[in-house]
This record gives C-alpha cells, structure tokens and sequence, in this order.
C-alpha cells in the first residue's frame, strides 16, 4: 500500500477530504498524516523564515519538517490548500520547494475548491503513486524489443511502433469513437513500420481513454500521461539524466513537470481555464480561417503587443480574439497573441508551481505550432527545446515502458 | 440564562467556564458533534459536505477560499445565536484554533459588529494573568441576564 503524506489546510471544512480519501483509494494508495509534536509547530518559523497565523498553514509546515527527517513515513506528498487563499498559496509553494530540496519524496501540489471531486484527482493520484511504485520502471533509458504505445488524447490519438530503441512506424488520428480512433492509429503505425499486430511483443497506452482503448487491446501497460509523457519528453529530448522540464500542453488541460533522472518530482495538472489550452489554439484557427498546423507559422511573423488578450478565460479569450479582428488587427498578430496568452497561463499558473530547471521541454501536438514554443521562451527567457516527433510523446513514453515490463 | 459565543470558538475550557456560570456555550465542538451524531452523512472525519460551504456563503462570497466558508456554515448560525461573547486574543495553538486564521478575522469581526455584550481579553501567559483572566469572565459572565 503506498501511502500519501496529506499536508493540507482546509481540506476538512471544504467537503473534501472523503473525496482524496476515495482518490487515493481507487489508485491503491492511502492518505496518512504525519505526527508531530508541539516543538515541531513552534519552529517553524525559524526552520521557513515565515510566520503565518493560520494553524493548519503551520501544521503543514510542521509535518513538511518531520518528512524531510523521517522520509520512510510516506511514499509521496500531496500539499493542498484552498484556491483563492494568498496565504495557503504561499506555504503550500514553500512546503513543495522545501521537500523537494531535501528530500526524493514525489510532491502533488494543488488548490481545491469545494467542488472538487476523486475524478478530478485521480490522473494526478495515479501519476504520484506510480512515480512512488514504479521507480525502476521510470529509471528505464532504452526501448528494447518490438513494442507499441498508444496515447489516446482528448482531441488527437496516437500511436507508435518501437523496435530497439527505434520509432519505425507513427499514426495520429482525430479522436471521435475512442477504440475506433485507437485502431486506426494503430493500424496506420503498423502500415508505416511494416510489423504485422501479431508481432507486437507489448502495448502500452496512456491519455483520456486509457482504460477503455487498454482493456480493448488487452495491453500490459495503462498509464496516466503524466509520468509517461515525462518519460517519452526526456527521451526523445536525450535528457534522461539530470533535471528537466516538461511543459505538455494538451487538447483539454496542461501539464508541467519537474523531473529528474526521468522520474516526475513534482508537477501540476490543469489551469485556471481551457484559454490554456490546445482547444483555445484550435479555435483561433478555425476563426483566422486557416488550419491549425499553419497557425504556428502564421503566429511566427506576428507581434502579440497590438492585441490585448485575456489568457483567463477562453470565452474571453475570444471575445478579445473577436474584438480586435473587428478593429482591423492583422492575423498574424491575432495567431501570435493567442498562442502568448495560453502559454502566458502556463507560465503565470502552473509554472509557479513545479522547479523550472533546464533543459523546458515542450511536447505534444500544440509544441509544433512554432508560435507557442516562442512564447514560452519570451516569458521564461530561456530556449525550448520541441524534440522531434514531439507530437507522439505519450506514444513512445508508453512503447518505452512497456517493454520494461517485457523482462519482468 | 443567556447563549454566549467563546473565541477561539475551539476553547472547551472557556466553554466549560460559561457552562459553569449557568449559561449556554456556543463552541465548535457542539457542533461537530451534531454533524457526526447526523444519520447518513459519510465525509469524513468531520461530516461537512460540499453542500457546507454554500451554506457559508450567507456570512462570505463566493471569492472567499472554500475552507473559510465550510467553516462560517458552522460558526456563522453560533453568532447568529449569541447573545454574548468572549473574545480571547493572542491565543497559542494550544488553545485550539480554527485553522484558519481569515475564519478567525471575520469571525471576530461579525462577534464586534452584531452589537451583543463582549469581553475581549489577552490570552494569559502567567499564573497571576491566569487569576485576573478567570476573575474578569467570571464577572462578565454573571453580569449577564
């Protein structure tokens, strides 16, 4: 049983805590509190340099404390307060900082709401048991054998055919039916590599409609995106030791991933709104009336300056998005506005809450729009590596770690 | 006999204190108890369900963390309640608070502005402040009607 350290303020009055509870508990792991005595809380103010007068804030703090001391009282952290707190925000920051310094323990950092649910925890659950359970796995460098990944999206599916540490076959497809839109990936993969499906030593899959297209192909590996796109980004990166991020901005919600060593530490799932997302990007195409894969290039030769965009929200987002289209702003600007506000979100939410070390490694399908990777590198001032076949990261992520389990 | 709010609204010592002078303590406990003894709730380890903080919403907005309004469902009705108040300031964590300390500000801030009797006092840090803090409750408590 993998236990999760809860470090929480809040959680209890909020209607939550049976909703972690049951999280955890469908991912086969268990929420424990760590004790701590009185000196504990009293110290640490000297231990953080903050005072803070909320008890919970302290107790957490407290219980950061006694981790980093006794790491064998859990498996992994989940650090949470309430969204829209100022003063949670800060600690729950610090706490994450200061046990992923002193420690190798997984943090999960998040804000809840009160309408929080076990569905809406349960990719980071997994993501933060498996990085707990499944070390050896993660450590994995080489694809070995004749293995597929399949990474069902919320608007794409892709699939990849690996042989010893090889892609030679890819497919991609626009997600409608689920199992459908896996079997044509995966029959235009097969096609591409010239492997017949009964060759295939092992399938590995991932994404939104992970179960569903796993038990279908009775595969041996279903994963949440989270470690495997971890795993695949350093990969395909060739930054498999050390630190790296990963920033994974998807069709529904984004992810950003501090890893080390190709093991997630601490990452965050999800933003504000899906104005950071590949969707809000899809949109704007669809309004400028060109196609997706051409908006990149479109953004390339534009400014973002000329054109105030929410990044809050996407139904604000294209109210500005309209609004300036109608006052004569040039596409090209338009393109690189919208492409500046999602990864502006990115960078103002969720980047805030992972370790930003080098090399930031941009993956999935919106990394190939180029004005997206050059907005995150304005903002972090830092380059972006898009490695190639960037847009099947879950793919290969998958097709990597199956074949681990080949040997077990 | 008169229903007087304590804060922290944690303190069982000071409910225990009103209790004693005949009057009837508003604290937290009393109110957990009834959400725990409450058949058919099942949100551990204190029953309030996401429904609490709705409830909440009467005495903070919608912007207002979550936790703050799971809490002000519970405290909210107590001040509502009150008649009279005791207000103890600079307390430690060994006297129980609420957690949060926004809870703790508009808690004492709606105890101020409903216009009840209250004593504030500072949390006592020897046996003589100890003496005097027992000594001037107990006069507030039996001035009340």
């Amino acid at each position: 049983m993998i236990r999760i350290a809860q470090l929480s303020c809040g959680a209890e009055y909020s209607g939550i805590q049976r909703e972690l509870e049951r999280a955890a508990e469908i991912v086969g792991a268990k929420m424990i509190s760590p004790e701590v005595s009185l000196e504990d809380v009293m110290e640490v103010e000297k231990r953080f340099g903050v005072s803070v007068p909320s008890g919970d804030l302290n107790l957490i703090m407290a219980r950061a404390t006694r981790l980093v001391q006794n790491p064998d009282l859990a498996d992994a952290v989940f650090v949470a307060t309430c969204f829209r707190c100022a003063e949670g925000a800060i600690i729950r920051g610090e706490v994450r900082r200061y046990i992923h310094e002193h420690s190798r323990l997984p943090v999960l950092s998040y804000s809840f709401t009160e309408r929080t649910t076990a569905e809406t925890l349960l990719t980071r659950m997994e993501a933060l048991v498996t990085t707990a359970r499944m070390r050896g796995l993660l450590a994995r460098e080489r694809q070995t054998g004749l293995t597929a990944g399949i990474d069902s999206g919320s608007t794409t599916t892709k699939a990849v055919i690996m042989r010893d540490n090889q892609i030679i076959g890819t497919g991609w497809v626009p997600t409608t039916e689920v199992i459908k839109s896996a079997e044509e990936a995966f029959q235009q993969a097969l096609q591409e590599s010239g492997v017949k499906r009964e060759e295939i030593q092992g399938i590995g899959v991932t994404g939104y409609g992970r179960f569903l297209v796993g038990k279908h192909f009775d595969a041996k590996l279903i994963q949440e995106e989270i470690t495997v796109n971890s795993k695949g980004a350093v990969f395909l990166a060739n930054a498999q030791k050390g630190p790296a991020t990963v920033i994974d901005i998807g069709g529904m919600d984004n992810k950003a991933i501090s890893v080390q060593d190709g093991v997630p530490g601490s990452f965050t799932m999800g933003g504000i709104c899906a104005g950071a997302s590949g969707r809000f990007l899809e949109l704007t195409a669809r309004r400028l009336g060109v196609n997706i894969t051409d908006l990149g290039k479109l953004a390339l030769r534009g400014s973002y300056k000329s054109v105030p965009m929410n990044s809050y929200c996407i139904v604000f987002g294209t109210q500005s998005l309209v609004n300036s289209l109608s006052k004569g702003a040039r596409p090209e600007d338009v393109a690189m506005a919208a492409c500046h506000s999602v990864a502006e979100q990115v960078f103002e939410q969720q980047l805030q809450e992972v370790e930003v070390k080098q090399p930031v490694i941009m993956v999935g399908g919106t990394s190939l729009i180029e004005g997206l990777p050059r907005a995150m590198e304005d903002l972090l001032g830092i380059k972006v590596i898009v490695p190639n076949h960037a847009q099947y990261i879950g793919a290969v992520g998958a097709a990597l770690l199956v074949s681990g389990m080949l040997e077990v | 006999m008169v229903k007087v709010i304590v804060y922290p609204p944690t303190s069982t010592i000071l409910a225990d204190l009103v209790d004693r002078m005949g009057h009837t303590p508003l604290v937290m406990a009393n109110e957990i108890r009834k959400k725990i003894d409450t058949p058919s709730l099942e949100s551990p380890p204190l029953n309030i369900t996401p429904e609490d903080p709705k409830k909440g919403l009467k005495y903070a907005a919608v912007d207002v963390p979550s936790g703050v309004r799971g809490r002000m469902s519970l405290i909210g009705p107590m001040i509502d309640e009150a008649e009279a108040a005791i207000i103890v300031e600079d307390n430690n964590c060994l006297v129980g608070c609420t957690g949060c300390a926004r809870t703790n500000e508009l808690t004492r801030l709606l105890i101020k502005i409903k216009g009840i009797p209250f004593i504030e006092l500072k949390y006592p840090r020897d046996d003589g402040e100890a003496r005097r803090f027992v000594h001037e409750i107990r006069m507030f408590l039996e001035g009340l009607k």
